[in-house]
């Protein structure tokens, strides 16, 4: 007897994981970024480019989450 | 094809999934399985019309006091020239303040079409224009790096980094791995997974509107809160899209400026 049952695809439990990383990543570039110009307010336009390199580089491995989800859907599993 | 089925509340394919992407052919209109000339083809045409005529128009008659066209135009060249350009790259960068002002006005007309009204897609959530696009900025670091250094030093500064001997053999392929096959792999995926999953999410919200209201009356109110977030997150996809543009020019300038690095 089933007590519980789902039907779907284990992908969307997969991307919440997936993002999990990312996430944390990206808080800490900002919060780095926060810290740093409010100890030092004039390098704020300085770190600015930095930030959002590093932001576009942690959030690509969010997005191939999402990519590889679709990817990768409806193969079994 | 099942995207175009949105006004017709009665049957409300739920959740919207990939096919949602493929749009119907205009030419041959209502053509089967025939992309080759669909709503996101018009987009980019149309989006290439409006950049040059935009700047032919606006630098027709250039005045010492700008007018209110030319200081537009202006002032996005002189964004991407001087926060982009020169910032990434140093006072070398000017040279290539023309082609990454041409890079971020595309980019951004394309995406803007993803929450313009009653068009609502953006090409770029189709991997094949996002991907060209990298492969144009791809080509043109590793061409500025090898007119800048000669091919031999250019891959030696590329590939070896300073470090002892013994930890070379780790390093180089890593360097490789990163600078030559992930650089242009995540700079498209990057805009193209942005644009796809911006469009996915206002979908979602849209239809699933529509969704509860068929499933049952009493979920109008649930309804209404999803449509209006929808708006809510049309003002979140604004903010991805300009900086999604900002940040494919911004590498793409970083890449051009490692290229041009000396040493390390």
């Amino acid at each position: 007897m089933d007590i519980a049952a789902f039907t779907g695809s284990t992908a969307a439990i997969g991307y919440g994981l997936a993002a999990i990383g990312p996430g944390i990543g990206v808080g800490l570039v900002f919060s780095a970024y926060i810290q740093s110009t409010a100890r030092q307010p004039e390098s704020s336009r300085l770190t600015l480019p930095y930030v959002w390199i590093g932001f576009a580089v942690i959030e690509a491995l969010a997005l191939l989450g999402i990519a590889f989800g679709f990817i990768w859907q409806g193969q079994g599993l | 094809m099942t995207g175009q089925s949105i006004v017709l509340a009665a049957d409300i394919p739920f959740p919207p999934s990939v096919e949602d992407f493929y749009l119907p052919s205009i030419l041959p209109w209502g053509a089967h399985d025939n992309y080759w000339f669909t709503k996101l083809t018009a987009l980019v045409w149309l989006t290439t019309a409006l950049i040059i005529i935009f700047f032919l128009v606006s630098y027709r008659k250039p005045q010492l006091v700008p007018t209110k066209k030319q200081w537009l135009a202006e002032s996005v060249y002189g964004f991407v020239r001087n926060n982009i350009a020169v910032e990434m790259i140093g006072p070398a960068g000017v040279r290539f303040a023309p082609y990454l002002t041409t890079l971020f006005t595309f980019i951004l007309l394309n995406n803007f079409w993803g929450i313009v009204p009653l068009v609502q897609i953006s090409p770029n959530s189709h991997i094949a224009f996002p991907a060209f696009l990298a492969i144009i900025s791809y080509l043109m670091f590793i061409i500025v790096g090898i007119r800048h250094h000669g091919v031999v030093k250019y891959f030696k500064t590329a590939l070896i980094p300073p470090a002892p001997w013994f930890i070379l053999p780790l390093l180089i392929p890593i360097e490789f791995f990163s600078n030559f096959l992930v650089r242009p792999f995540s700079l498209a995926v990057r805009l193209f997974a942005n644009m796809f999953a911006g469009h996915m999410l206002l979908l979602v919200f849209t239809l699933g509107g529509f969704a509860m209201l068929n499933a049952n009356a009493w979920f109008l109110p649930f309804s209404l809160l999803s449509w209006v977030l929808t708006i809510a997150l049309t003002f979140l996809e604004f903010l991805v899209i300009c900086l999604q543009a900002y940040v494919f020019t911004v590498l793409t300038a970083s890449y051009v400026q490692g290229a041009l690095a000396d040493e390390h």
